[in-house]
């Protein structure tokens, strides 16, 4: 079927902030979609609150809303640029969430919008889980015993009909949020009272407990025409019961036969058949391990963290080929892009195993629980191709970033049997590790299997790694045990560990012997055909090992370093720029080549770069592809720390780095090199000494008077960063820095009260380029990721931004940038103070690209190529600031994370962020607030808790409240003051004191925000961690900064909450 | 122990010999499937084949001998990447190491089958030589290897005597080409009675047994050498006994019927061939093992048949329906085993040809 006219203007809806369960896959789709849907002539509309996503760039879509995602907006939205169809099925979730909700309304109906990809009757049959359940019945496929329950008392009863233990899961929300196993009573009543709340519908699932069978998921594709193919299918390693997206998972299958393989597949498409699906779909089965018993777990009727995987394990581009199909395409009328030659109507083959490893925020969170449940937790992933199992694994360990390399980089070693074979049953992060530590101990793989339900064969893999370690520590180190240990993956610093030499004489070795990696493709089809796309993957193969990779001569070549898996502190801003840089070389006439590991991001899309290496970023691994591509230069700006902390291992390797020099990276980052830079640039610094004892930090900030800063240098997202208040505070500190290999320094700083200012800028070594300036609404102390950024900023005088711009270019000079540099001040009234330089990209790259109109990473590639700025045709210095107020609210995933604190402090916890832009500062900022789903008011109820120092502040953010007609509880000591304060606040009990007290009234949802600001320091205020948990885990908002509470109740003064003015960011001027 | 594998155009690979230690020259074909592996050693339209598996990692899943697909393996030779040491799965019953050895199969694993795929999909299949000889000459060899030829492979893995599977429903002939159980099993499964006749059977034969249908089955090699077979085809075509052909039997019938065949550059095996039904347009991924193919322009020129099924992928045929004729022939593979079952239905549309079924189990 050729495409349906019809189908003229779509909008896209996207989803939102990055949300543990929800993260950069959708920007993936949604821009190959995009990319799709123009390819056919289509006027994209797009609207997603996130800025960081590539998919909200004028260049993807014609019409772009960074607003918020509430079905008001898309209303507004519908009715302004009246496209002719909504493509909901690529904004995971949230985006099918407000389709649905549009639909059953009927406004789309009255509108003549349609719904194109898949039906809402579909969509439907395929969430809810009553419809999915007699959907299953009816064509005969397995699901486990369940029942959808509204109260908690139906679901005890029909629990003890089926007896403990129950999975719990509530209908429509992300990553399982709210699900978990109930083992008796009272962890049925616990997770189930909390899953009915947040529940869209206020419905859970009680379903019989199929945890340790094998987890087994099958990508599907369908068309309007009813063909259907299978993409691929994955095993997890984990059993039923830890969530897919936190499980280490294997594409393909691997200890499937094919009677099981075929059965499920068999299934996946009988079911994506009835339930008429047109586009992509994730089926979900768990499978009985003795028998052929299986069950359908669960269906996702649209484009999941699982496509995203399965399109880079197999070079099929789900999100694509979904796009056209929504056009009226059939599967057999798409081209395979890969292959050129081949259909979308087959089924990829692969000839390599592909393992995808979760990153977890638990190196953030430390005092959280690292069980692995049905709630997922990762904040991302990492992917790695290979021939082997066992390699493939030990190259997704080292993509990790997360100081692991192998499987001995977590000791259990002080452990006795006992405790290790508890530990074994413990399902958390560290299984596979302590599985390794388990088969050293010669604890039986049979004994494992059936502590842990992991399949054997995995257990087997695991244990071939150990032998090997073993091989390598005993045996002498023959070419014949190199290569082996190649073949597995194992780093040349690991095998130096292990046979007692140096990471150069392995390297030395292995070249006398002709080790070297060689490059397979990814091609869908297992070599059948002839491939048309780069798209490579390191194996060890021995000398007769083809390398398919042959380096291209004729254009100049430049290597642009990717940032790994998102995480805390590095998220998809990162590559949003390495896609824009990318873009950016290839328009000057450069060869570009990708090195990154997240099968996530654009940037590991097959046709961003035009050679895409899917290897770790490791110098090791970076240097083979080196050898042989022998790029003209490397960028590591726009990577973030991880392609930062390759330059010096590719300066020795001979690559040019391009743009700022490694000599000056590590002057901003060096605290004396840094020190004498601002001396000989006459810029203050907020006092500070570099220490490398706690002792030296007691006497420091004994010196510089406390509060004091300690952080350590060379760090990420303001990892291991904290306020100190007291010598204890600093003893607690440091103890936790060095827990963490530490070669570099600590820092101890004095602590500056005052406006945190952000700013990025493009320096061409003469010129610079500053786009705009941002505020921050917290003061500073937290961490500017977590902290509310506005532009312009408001509260500054016009001298201080003035000697702020003079500040950026004396610094990038100084520091003789070429490209970007991220700079942050303290301005206490007319003083400025830098407190950080960044000489590379930052957070806030992609946000104030955006909202200036500036195309920054462009313009810093221009740079680093030898353009000047006024070539370009842009004036130097500060530019003019934008009618319009742009706010980047950061978004946290706390609910996720099972007892992490909640409250900011230097150290980055958010996991995303969402845009609020608009003519006046208030609505800009009640946008701000609503992206991030912060919706109010609701009940008007508050609670205000604050510690001492903060309660005279507090007075008038709270009569503000009151005016907006807040009832206020509030705890003994500020009840106090804020009644002394002529504000009716209502005193309410503690925690340890009789009901009803703080935590009946959270428990009892009606309170519409929480603010409690609890104490500086490590004296963990109990009952205000225990409050705030509470508060999050119902869902009641929570705000731990006086700061964000007054930003709060400004954007609900004096705000038409039903008008909201929609800005179209592509009408940004490109100046 | 050291194996080589020698190609006819004078490539050796390296690698670890795995099976029999028998020296072994065959035609050197490979085969995309992720799972089957014992459905492919054991597919008789293999013989006169050695398989290199394209999925690297072979045996995960261990052996389980009521998946042959037929009495015994076939393959001259295995090639892989890389043999699991331990096998995992409820129903496995043997290693794969063991299967290999206890039949005899030589095989080599270790070596790049990436590389050899690449080779055999840019030169076209050839012969080539396991050996575990490590002073081999290749001078020697090279002349052996291009001498060598399949020969008539098909009497040597058709069944010897005629077999029955009781069934209520209708009578089915199933010629034995190489016939792979699942295709006997489909049909009883459907009820059918069906008789398993010797490949070289006289058609008076089985048409004096009164059949409701006949069913061609799969086979291996080259079908234009199996000429007797054709004659006999050709008077079966002759009768107005409804017949539905599989693989081999779809080129015999073709030849039968006075259309060509040719040999294929790299043939099709796998399980991931989209085949294309010409009368609804629908595509289905199809299970495939073909070195040869129907030229159907030929048939269709004569009216004597028109295509019924293509190859999405490269255009080829995949299946025919003869033209006044109650016989429908494919080139894939709808039993499937090992491979995707999407296309399972055309054995019910065999069954209708029969005139439709009576309360047999679907």
């Amino acid at each position: 079927m050729p495409r349906n006219k019809d189908i003229q203007k779509v909008l896209v809806i996207g989803s939102g902030p990055i949300v543990i369960g929800q993260a950069a896959e959708f920007d993936y789709a949604g821009t190959q979609a995009c990319r799709s849907l123009k390819e056919e002539g289509i006027e994209v509309v797009l609207l997603n609150s996130n800025p960081a996503t590539i998919m909200t760039d004028k260049d993807i879509a014609d019409r772009v809303y960074i607003e918020p995602l509430t079905v008001e907006v898309v209303e507004q939205l519908i009715l302004k640029e009246k496209p002719d169809s909504v493509l909901p099925t690529l904004g995971g979730q949230a985006g099918l969430n407000l389709a649905m909700e549009l639909e059953e309304k009927g406004f789309l109906k009255e509108h003549h919008v349609r719904l194109i990809g898949t039906t809402a009757e579909t969509i439907r049959k395929a969430e809810d889980r009553q419809e999915f359940k007699d959907t299953m019945e009816k064509i005969g496929e397995p699901v486990a015993a369940s029942k959808v329950v509204t109260t908690v008392e139906e679901g005890l009863a029909f629990t003890n009909t089926i007896g403990y233990p129950v999975v719990l899961r509530p209908a429509y929300t992300l990553g399982g949020s709210g699900g978990g196993i109930a083992n008796n009573e009272y962890e049925l009543r616990e997770i189930l009272e909390n899953g009915l709340r947040l529940s869209r519908v206020g419905e859970v699932l009680v379903e019989r407990c199929i945890a340790g069978w094998k987890e087994i998921e099958y990508e599907v594709m369908r068309d309007g025409a009813g063909n259907c193919i299978t993409v691929c299918n994955m095993e997890n390693i984990d059993p039923v019961g830890v969530h897919t997206g936190d499980s280490i998972v294997v594409a393909p299958s691997q200890t499937l036969g094919d009677k099981e393989y075929q059965m499920l597949r068999t299934s996946a498409l009988n079911i994506i058949t009835e339930l008429g699906i047109t586009g992509g779909c994730n089926v979900q089965y768990a499978l009985h391990p003795d028998t052929f018993e299986y069950c359908v777990i669960e269906v996702n009727p649209r484009v999941s963290r699982s496509s995203a995987l399965a399109s880079k394990a197999t070079g099929y581009p789900i999100a694509k080929v979904a796009a056209k199909i929504a056009l009226g395409y059939t599967l057999d009328e798409i081209p395979n892009a890969i292959t050129g030659k081949t259909y979308a109507s087959f089924e990829p083959m692969l000839d390599y195993c592909v393992v995808k490893i979760p990153r977890l925020p638990f190196d953030k969170f430390i005092t959280a629980k690292r069980t692995l449940t049905t709630q997922m937790k990762a904040t991302g992933e990492v992917m790695s191709i290979c021939s082997s199992f066992e390699g493939a694994l030990m190259k997704a360990i080292r993509s990790l970033e997360q100081h692991v390399d192998s499987l001995m980089s977590y000791d259990f070693t002080g452990l006795d049997e006992d405790e290790l074979i508890e530990e074994l049953a413990v399902v958390d992060d560290r299984r596979i590790w302590k599985i390794a530590e388990a088969i050293r101990r010669d604890i039986s793989k049979e004994y494992i299997h059936r502590i842990t339900k992991i399949d054997r064969w995995f257990i087997d893999k695991i244990a071939v790694l150990v032998e090997m370690e073993q091989a390598l520590k005993t045996q002498p180190l023959t070419g014949e045990l190199l290569l082996e240990a190649k073949r597995l993956e194992f780093p040349d610093y690991v095998i130096g560990g292990l046979c007692g030499r140096t990471e150069a004489e392995i390297r030395a070795l292995r070249e006398g012997y002709k080790i070297r990696a060689a490059y397979k493709m990814v091609d869908t089809c297992a070599a059948e055909f002839a491939a048309a796309t780069p798209y490579y993957y390191s194996v060890y193969g021995g000398p007769e090992t083809e390398n398919e990779a042959v380096a291209t001569k004729d254009k100049k070549k430049v290597l642009v370093l990717g940032s790994g898996p998102i995480r805390i502190g590095q998220g998809i801003e990162f590559d949003f720029c390495s896609v824009h840089c990318t873009w950016a070389f290839a328009k000057e006439g450069y060869e570009t080549i990708i090195i990154n590991n997240n099968p996530e991001t654009v940037s590991t899309d097959f046709d961003i770069a035009d050679k895409l290496y899917f290897e770790p970023l490791t110098p090791e691994d970076v240097e083979n592809i080196v050898n042989i591509e022998k790029p003209d230069g490397a960028v590591v700006q726009f990577g973030g720390q991880t392609a930062i902390k390759l330059t010096e291992a590719l300066m020795k390797m001979g690559v040019k780095i391009m743009g700022t020099s490694a000599e000056n990276v590590d002057a901003a980052e060096d605290r004396e090199l840094f020190d004498g830079i601002l001396e000989q640039c006459q810029i203050p610094r907020p006092k500070g000494h570099t220490v490398f004892t706690a002792e030296e930090a007691k006497k420091a900030a004994a010196e510089l008077g406390y509060p004091v800063l300690v952080r350590p240098s060379y760090v990420l997202g303001g990892q291991g960063m904290r306020i100190a208040v007291s010598d204890e505070d600093v003893d607690e500190y440091i103890g936790i820095i060095n827990q963490i290999a530490q070669e570099h320094p600590i820092l101890v700083d004095k602590y500056l009260m005052g406006k945190e200012i952000e700013v990025d800028a493009v320096c061409d070594g003469e010129d610079i380029l500053i786009p705009g300036i941002m505020e921050h609404i917290e003061r500073a102390g937290i961490h500017s990721g977590d902290s509310i950024s506005v532009y312009p900023a408001r509260t500054i005088s016009e001298g201080a931004k003035a000697t702020i711009a003079e500040y950026t270019r004396r610094l990038a000079k100084a520091l003789h940038v070429i490209g970007m540099i991220n700079i942050q001040f303290i301005v206490c009234g007319e003083e400025v103070y830098v407190i950080e330089v960044n000489p590379r990209s930052s957070r806030t790259v992609p946000y104030i690209s955006k909202v200036t109109g500036i195309p920054i990473v462009p313009l810093a590639t221009k740079v680093i190529l030898g353009y000047k700025l006024k070539e370009l045709g842009y004036q130097p210095g500060l530019q003019p600031e934008a009618k319009h107020i742009a706010i980047k609210m950061p978004v946290f995933s706390f609910e996720k994370i099972r007892g992490a604190d909640i409250s900011l402090g230097p150290e980055m916890k958010s996991t995303g962020e969402c845009l609020g832009i608009a003519e006046t500062f208030n609505e800009a900022l009640y946008k701000a607030f609503l992206g991030a789903g912060i919706r109010l008011p609701k009940h008007r109820n508050m609670i205000i808790t604050v510690k001492d120092e903060d309660q005279q502040e507090a007075v008038p953010i709270a009569r503000r409240f009151e005016a907006l007609g807040y009832r206020i509880y509030a705890t003994r000591g500020t009840a106090r003051v804020l009644k002394e304060n002529g504000i009716k606040a209502i005193r309410t009990n503690k925690l340890e004191q009789p009901a009803p007290n703080l935590m009946d009234l959270i428990l009892g949802h009606k309170i519409d925000v929480v603010i409690d600001t609890p104490p500086q320091g490590v004296e963990h205020q109990k009952d205000g961690f225990v409050i705030r948990r509470n508060a999050i885990e119902t869902g009641v908002n929570v705000l731990t900064s006086l700061d964000t509470a007054e930003a709060l109740v400004t954007s609900l003064e004096n705000t038409d909450l039903n008008h909201l003015t929609l800005i179209d960011i592509a009408t940004i001027a490109d100046r | 122990m050291k194996a080589f594998l020698i190609l006819e155009d004078g490539h050796v690979f390296t690698g670890t010999s795995i099976g029999s230690a028998r020296e072994v020259i065959s035609e050197i074909v490979f085969n995309t499937s992720m799972t089957g592996y014992l459905e492919v050693m054991t597919d008789p339209s293999y013989a006169g084949q050695a398989v290199c598996m394209t999925y690297p990692l072979i045996g995960n899943y261990g052996i389980c001998y009521e998946d042959q697909e037929s009495r015994k393996p076939w393959v001259d030779g295995f090639i892989v990447r890389e043999l699991s040491r331990v096998p995992s799965n409820f129903r496995s019953v043997d290693t794969i190491q063991h299967f290999l050895e206890k039949h005899d199969i030589p095989g080599i694993a270790g070596i790049d089958t990436r590389a050899l795929t690449k080779i055999l999909r840019e030169k076209g299949t050839m012969n080539g030589m396991i050996t575990v000889n490590e002073n081999y000459d290749l001078d020697a060899i090279i002349p052996r290897l291009k001498a060598y030829t399949t020969g008539k492979v098909v009497e040597k893995v058709t069944c010897r005597e005629k077999d029955v599977l009781k069934g209520n429903g209708p009578k089915v002939a199933l010629m034995d080409f190489g016939a792979k159980r699942n295709i006997a099993r489909s049909l009883n499964k459907r009820g059918c009675q069906v008789t398993v006749y010797p490949a070289l059977t006289p058609a008076e034969e089985i048409l004096k047994d009164r059949p409701d249908g006949i069913m061609l089955s799969n086979g291996p090699g080259d079908p234009k050498e199996c000429t007797s077979i054709i004659e006999e085809i050709r008077k079966l075509y002759e009768s107005d006994v409804p017949i539905f052909a599989i693989c081999l039997g779809h080129q015999l019938m073709a030849l039968a019927a006075g259309g060509d065949t040719h040999k294929m550059k790299y043939g099709h095996r796998g399980g991931n061939h989209p085949v294309k039904d010409l009368a609804t347009g629908r595509v289905y991924i199809s299970s495939q093992n073909h070195g040869y193919v129907v030229d159907a322009e030929e048939l269709e020129k004569k009216h004597i048949a028109r295509p019924a099924f293509i190859n999405v992928n490269d255009g080829t045929n995949e299946g025919m329906i003869y033209e006044g004729k109650n016989i429908f022939t494919v080139q894939f593979h709808p039993e499937a085993c090992p491979g995707p079952q999407d296309s399972g239905y055309l054995f019910d549309r065999f069954m209708e040809m029969m005139g439709g079924n009576n309360n047999a189990e679907k």
